[in-house]
């Protein structure tokens, strides 16, 4: 192993307030009956603000302002002026950049190296696809003169909280809707900062709405009459939750939930090249992926060689602060979900599972968890079955490709696959039995504002990204 | 010379193919024919044949599916006289026929329309195509029971959808003349399976079963029932198609959100290199 002298970014670049109020109606306002939490550093644990916390009177004031914004404003501007709003914001969002990264990293937990060379690049150019649809809606192929759907509720998770925030508002805004959007409680901050810089846009007041808080605050915010659409990103629990709560109502909604991904290897795979596919499938932003290759299918005849050379690399993986720009794997988000990570795991374990992690000094404060490999895994073992949401990647085996596919659609999930394999017409094979809105061959988690994203079964409904990404967001 | 004696025809359920009775034994009277009344048993047994007939008809060629769909065209046309003797006017069969015609073309053209290349910001091959999502269930409309039947299968199954539809319980003999007219296109047994009886009882069981992929509530004209169905069909995250308003005119463009609905977008990346 190399020694690696610290290459910390630095943190003077974000200007971090002590309080943050609600985003409602363009300004930031106190809660009404002033309740907070604090948002912490998962790498160190230290308090980086107090955060307001949003009560149905606040969640009322928010739905009421984008309403009003929605009828007055926005709903009447022509789609170009919509488009140069959200123009302005992906241009803020390129300037100020290194900013966002930096406080993604301190609220998150994830390395710089990911929040700077992926996050904030996708989040800019996400805003940058999505302005260009809304003077261009009638050719997006859901009519000719497609309508809004009016107040869109959004709740997103605190995995990827700018780029989640982007799926979700770009859309939203591009197609004619204002919207109301909670952040996960773990990771506010950015969207915090996303408001300041839609004050900075000019963007008219109410057309974007931001309300921090936990479950009862998302809770009320879904189930508020006023809101036409709702639009949610979490697990899948959470996500049958508010697929009850909005039956019989007119509401629209779209899911996109857990996953279980199989990431398949085939024997004439370039094993070095799907080596690096395993590792990014499963360790990129900490395995708090939805969509992470979570469970590795290695044909059985080069399974030892994998593993070994998959071994090899994890002993090279760094882990820990998140602002060294060495880092290649961060803290774990938060206690509770530490806590999880660690509780499946030891199921794993007591299953009758083998675990292995690379020597890894952790360090002392913080919330960590070694990259760690279970081999020995059956398909009735719960982390087999169960997203882990973390670094901990499970292997199976399988003989020929027809078990692969029975092998990997074995899941309630849907959201994603990997195929690896020199053999073209085997990729195509494998594609097309593969229950799964995204596939990755001879790659995995690459992500573009054009590509739809979504999953099949119980991994949620409605794409984000792409053309099919407006559909969500529009009364078709 | 005394009048020929008529043989008349027993309604039965459809299902994978076959004209079962209701396992339960039971039936009810409409216009002067015992029509089987199905059981949650029955639902159960059909999601079981559509469920079978989901590799073959999902995998079949969009443009195989597109001839047999227009075959059941043909054969509707053919049978015109039937139903019309059923009490269906003239005028709704032959928009049925149309209906299915339209959406007989639909096959092969839907996945260029609803899919394509996308141009990602990289050195890769990107494209998404649609694909069913599998074991529909759908509560037919009440009335027009052939428009209305015909409106809500063929978009469900022209993608490579399998359904179990619950027909009308006030007019179900069209329903099930309409079977006769699908066992004899070549479409493979389990793709279109039928049930007649109460849709308050066969709803629920399809709304709750874990093997089906999406429900398409366009007839159930109970608001309270539709919400609780909605809420079942959340257990597995269903797609759910919500009920058509009352008025609903079933003559005008039906649109694609029908076949879009039941639909789920696959997209397959793959680096481009030497």
């Amino acid at each position: 192993m190399f020694e690696y002298a610290p290459a910390p970014e630095s943190r003077s670049v974000v200007d971090l307030k002590p309080s943050y109020g609600l985003f409602i109606d363009g300004k930031f306002v106190d809660p009404t009956d002033g309740g907070s939490f604090k948002s912490i550093n998962p790498a160190s644990e230290e308090v980086l603000a107090e955060i307001a916390e949003a009560g149905a009177q606040d969640v009322e004031r928010a739905v009421s302002a984008a309403r009003k914004a929605y009828d007055k404003v926005w709903g009447p501007m022509p789609g170009r002026d919509r488009a140069k709003y959200l123009y302005r914001i992906a241009r803020l969002i390129q300037e100020r950049s290194r900013e966002l990264a930096v406080l993604e990293s301190l609220d998150n937990g994830k390395p710089i190296r990911e929040s700077r060379d992926v996050d904030l690049p996708l989040v800019a150019a996400h805003f940058f696809y999505y302005a260009g649809w809304a003077d261009k809606l009638g050719h997006a192929g859901f009519g000719s003169n497609p309508q809004p759907i009016g107040v869109a509720a959004q709740v997103i998770p605190w995995n990827f909280p700018l780029l989640m925030l982007a799926w979700k508002i770009a859309p939203a805004l591009a197609a004619g809707n204002t919207v109301v959007l909670k952040p996960a409680e773990t990771t506010p901050l950015t969207a915090l900062l996303f408001a300041e810089i839609c004050q900075q846009a000019d963007l008219p007041a109410g057309v974007v709405n931001i309300v921090t808080g936990a479950g009862d605050t998302g809770r009320a915010l879904v189930e508020h009459p006023g809101v036409d659409k709702v639009a949610f990103t979490g697990s899948t629990e959470v996500g049958r939750a508010i697929a009850r709560s909005v039956a019989g109502t007119r509401k629209k909604l779209t899911l996109e939930l857990g996953g279980k991904a199989a990431n398949i290897v085939f024997d004439d795979a370039p094993i070095d090249q799907a080596v690096e596919g395993i590792v990014n499938g499963i360790f990129f932003n900490q395995g708090h992926v939805c969509c992470a290759g979570s469970r590795l299918l290695v044909q059985e005849n080069v399974a030892d060689r994998v593993l070994e050379s998959l071994k090899r690399r994890m002993a090279h993986l760094r882990v820990g602060d998140p602002l060294d720009k060495n880092t290649d794997v961060g803290a774990i988000n938060s206690a509770a979900q530490l806590e999880r990570i660690r509780e499946l795991s030891d199921a794993g374990s007591a299953e009758g599972a083998e675990r292995w992690s690379p020597p890894c000094e952790l360090p002392d404060r913080g919330f960590w968890f070694a990259p760690t490999i279970f081999t020995g895994v059956t398909q009735a073992h719960r982390i087999a079955r169960e997203e882990i949401f973390g670094p901990v990647l499970s292997v199976l085996t399988f003989r020929t490709p027809a078990e692969a596919v029975e092998k990997a659609n074995n899941t309630p999930y849907g959201l994603s696959a990997g195929i690896w394999t020199d053999k073209g017409s085997r990729i195509l094979w494998m594609a097309d039995r593969l229950r799964a809105g995204v596939v990755w061959a001879n790659t995995f988690n690459k992500f573009d504002p054009t590509s739809p994203f979504g999953g099949y079964k119980e991994s949620g409904y409605g794409r984000e990204g792409g053309r099919h990404g407006l559909e969500g967001y529009l009364n078709v | 010379m005394s009048e020929r004696v008529a043989v008349r025809k027993t309604y039965k359920l459809f299902i994978g193919g076959k004209f079962p009775r209701s396992e339960s034994g039971r039936s009810y009277l409409v216009q002067s024919s015992n029509v089987s009344l199905a059981s949650r048993k029955d639902a159960r047994d059909a999601v079981v044949a559509a469920r079978a007939a989901v590799k073959g008809w999902a995998g079949a060629t969009a443009y195989n599916r597109g001839q047999i769909l227009y075959r059941a065209a043909e054969m509707l046309e053919g049978r015109r006289e039937q139903f019309v003797a059923l009490g269906i006017p003239g005028d709704e069969v032959d928009a049925a026929v149309d209906r299915w015609v339209w959406y007989a073309g639909w096959a092969d053209k839907l996945a260029q329309v609803y899919g394509g290349a996308n141009p990602v910001a990289g050195p890769y091959f990107n494209i998404s195509a649609p694909e069913p999502t599998g074991v529909v269930a759908v509560v037919a409309p009440e009335r027009p029971a052939l428009l209305g039947l015909v409106s809500v299968i063929a978009p469900a199954i022209v993608t490579g959808n399998t359904v179990v539809v619950a027909a009308s319980p006030s007019e179900p003999l069209a329903a099930v003349t309409l079977a006769e007219v699908l066992a004899t296109s070549d479409l493979p047994g389990g793709v279109v399976n039928i049930l007649t009886g109460a849709i308050t009882e066969t709803a629920p069981a399809l709304a709750a079963h874990m093997d089906v992929n999406a429900i398409d509530l366009t007839g159930v004209t109970d608001a309270t029932l539709a919400g609780e169905l909605e809420v079942k069909a959340a257990e597995n995250l269903k797609r759910v198609l919500r009920p058509a308003p009352a008025d609903h005119d079933w003559t005008v463009d039906p649109g694609v959100t029908r076949m879009t609905t039941l639909l789920e977008t696959k997209t397959v990346w793959h680096p481009k290199g030497v």
